[in-house]
């Protein structure tokens, strides 16, 4: 295999990476303060592109043509948009039955998600065809030999890394990401010290949230494509990615999405069949590594008490 | 004396409702079985005996399939509840008793339609057999997940069943043998010198050759139910509660959790697939659309909406959940979002479902 084959490998494997790294850091939040799993989280994914998608189609009728103002409309409209579901799922439909058994709260949430998807299917003009998401990033690039290095690749990736940078001086340096360690850490002793519980759930659900519609933008732009159904893809990777890096651990989750991406690409590439079964072999991937260790790579190490 | 009226007046409800043309009176229907419903509790109707609540709905049942004997759609209809609640009795086996999580619930009753396809096309096997072999099919599959699901729970369990129901959907999908996106034709259903797609015809009485589909699918009904209700009252569906409610403790009185819950897990996949199988020789054509994880969340849907664990609950809400969207027909494009808004409703505030399981009798097992 040639070099620049190989490089444009690594750049497909770190695009998606990046994506399913910043959906899994959304999971592992919610887990840290709440020790739940919003399932619907993919589904926040997809509402962010489509908000994003909304925006421009407004703006783009309105006559504003400029592709850097429209960027930042489509990024804060997608953010705002999954700011508030989130929020919103987290406050009406998690925390009401945070101490039911755990299957209820599973359920409720894909049912959430399923709220949304078909919402977007239904009600989004032609949202039953995936959409073509515009180009908004330059498309020129530089070439080494026969690799074509994308700019607009660059810009995503380093967006991307500018993200979880933010994300995580946000969770070690102010005081409400201190909150926010303190009720993943110990939710009862948080609350004795005064934090206020339902308020650092919330942050965390809309930060996760916001984090998550970045993912589905750069999916749409790295695409050009979106999709209702594409949350559920995206998020039972980001879960499982979640899961590999050990549930909770915001570390282990971006290595997680990168691991996993690497194993698509891996597997894409060094298996003898088509690639149209890119998808079953990353859901076997997923199946078996659960089998080998059920609680993830770096995962907790968990005792029965009695 | 009350239990009979009660099916009766059911029964007429239920030939309202399937012979109902207009939507005005198909709401005006529901809005009476609505009030039927908040109503009938404070009338007592429980206490009865249940071999005399099984022989009545049994009845009631082909009494109503012989009054629609010529109603073609009607009949498809009853057929296509009676096989969801085998499916469903299936999934309750695994939710319901052994608390093993599944969330491909469709995708095994798509390995059931699936192998029902492939091997009516490619061999001569009697159809009975492939029904069964259908069932198999299912369960051996299942027992693909069994090491991922038996060391995990909860939410890290269910991961390994979605992912199991995406892989399997995509899998069809792009399988050329398999028909892909377009799927497969099934042959007509023969069991012996019976005919399946032949009208029925005994003398003066003559119908639809849905009859003899709601005739098969009602027997199977009937032997699934049987199983399904005999296990729990037996020491295995003890053993499953135990399991269940407290893996330790079961545990640490000897039972072998995790042989239970294979027994569980497969059986309940192999009733799925049956259903499956009977499914695809009555529609006579399958695709990987009919299998998608939206259709597995409607399964757990129903196990929810009904009680889980209790096997009359889920077949009122199969009954709801199947004829809801096909006779009012505005809600059919809306029918996933609905049911997912209903299900989200009914977790947040009646969590034990429309008939929540009762508790065990065992003074009354004879």
């Amino acid at each position: 295999m040639s070099a620049s084959l190989v490089a444009q490998y690594v750049m497909n494997g770190a695009m998606l990476g990046m994506m399913y790294a910043l959906v899994a850091v959304g999971f592992t939040l919610f887990f840290g303060v709440l020790d739940v799993i919003q399932f619907a989280h993919g589904d926040v994914v997809a509402a962010g592109a489509f908000a994003g998608l909304l925006a421009w189609a407004g703006l783009s009728a309105a006559g504003v043509t400029s592709p850097a103002l429209l960027l930042v409309a489509v990024l804060l409209a997608a953010a705002l948009a999954t700011a508030l579901l989130g929020a919103l799922v987290g406050r009406f439909i998690v925390l009401p039955i945070k101490g039911a058994p755990q299957l209820n709260v599973l359920l409720v949430t894909l049912m959430a998600g399923t709220v949304l998807r078909e919402a977007i299917r239904l009600f989004y003009p032609g949202g039953s065809q995936p959409q073509r998401f515009p180009a908004l990033l330059p498309s020129s690039g530089w070439n080494f030999g026969a690799f074509h290095l994308r700019l607009d690749n660059v810009i995503l990736l380093a967006a991307g890394a500018l993200m979880i940078v933010g994300t995580h001086l946000f969770i070690t340096r102010t005081r409400l990401g201190l909150a926010i360690r303190a009720v993943a850490q110990d939710e009862e002793t948080a609350r004795t010290m005064g934090i206020d519980f339902r308020r650092v759930v919330l942050v965390t659900f809309a930060l996760g949230s916001v984090l998550a519609a970045f993912a589905g933008v750069m999916d749409g732009l790295y695409y050009n494509e979106v999709f209702f159904g594409m949350g559920l893809l995206l998020g039972v990777i980001g879960f499982a990615a979640a899961i590999l890096g050990g549930l909770g651990n915001l570390y282990g989750a971006i290595v997680g999405g990168f691991l996993f991406a690497a194993l698509q690409t891996v597997g894409a590439v060094a298996l003898p069949f088509a690639s149209a079964y890119k998808d079953v072999f990353a859901f076997g991937v997923v199946i078996v590594l659960m089998a080998i260790r059920p609680t993830g790579l770096i995962g907790e190490r968990v005792s029965e008490r009695v | 004396m009350k239990a009979a009226v009660a099916v009766a007046l059911l029964t007429a409800f239920a030939w309202f409702l399937l012979r109902a043309e207009s939507q005005a009176a198909v709401a005006l229907l529901l809005g009476v079985g609505v009030v039927a419903g908040v109503l009938a509790p404070r009338l007592r109707m429980g206490g009865g005996s249940e071999r005399l609540a099984h022989g009545l709905a049994f009845a009631a049942l082909l009494v109503l399939a012989a009054l629609l004997r010529e109603d073609d759609f009607s009949l498809l209809l009853i057929a296509r509840i009676l096989i969801v609640i085998v499916a469903c009795l299936g999934l309750n086996v695994q939710f319901g008793y052994a608390g093993v999580v599944n969330f491909a619930g469709a995708s095994f009753f798509g390995v059931g339609g699936y192998t029902a396809a492939v091997l009516s096309r490619s061999t001569g096997m009697p159809h009975l057999l492939v029904l069964v072999a259908g069932g198999a099919a299912a369960g051996l599959i299942g027992t693909l997940l069994l090491l991922p699901v038996l060391r995990t729970r909860g939410h890290y369990a269910a991961l390994v069943t979605i992912a199991f129901a995406l892989l399997l959907r995509t899998f069809l999908e792009v399988n050329d043998t398999l028909g892909g996106p377009q799927g497969l034709k099934l042959p007509e259903l023969r069991v012996g010198p019976l005919r399946f797609n032949e009208p029925v015809g005994l003398g003066a009485f003559e119908g639809s050759f849905y009859l003899r589909y709601v005739a098969l699918a009602l027997l199977v009904l009937v032997l699934a139910f049987a199983v399904v209700q005999r296990l729990e009252r037996s020491f295995a569906g003890i053993a499953l509660d135990a399991v269940r409610l407290d893996e330790t403790a079961a545990a640490s009185f000897g039972l072998d959790v995790a042989w239970w819950k294979i027994a569980a897990f497969t059986l309940g996949n192999f009733v799925t697939g049956v259903a499956g199988a009977l499914s695809a020789f009555m529609i006579g054509f399958i695709a990987p659309n009919n299998y998608n994880f939206a259709e597995s969340l409607i399964f757990v849907s129903i196990l929810l909406l009904g009680g889980i664990g209790n096997p009359w609950g889920l077949s009122l809400a199969t009954a709801i959940v199947v004829l809801l969207p096909e006779k009012l027909q505005v809600i059919q494009e809306y029918r996933f979002l609905l049911f997912a808004a209903m299900v989200i409703l009914i977790l947040l505030f009646r969590p034990a479902g429309l008939l929540p399981r009762p508790m065990r009798r065992l003074g009354q097992v004879r």
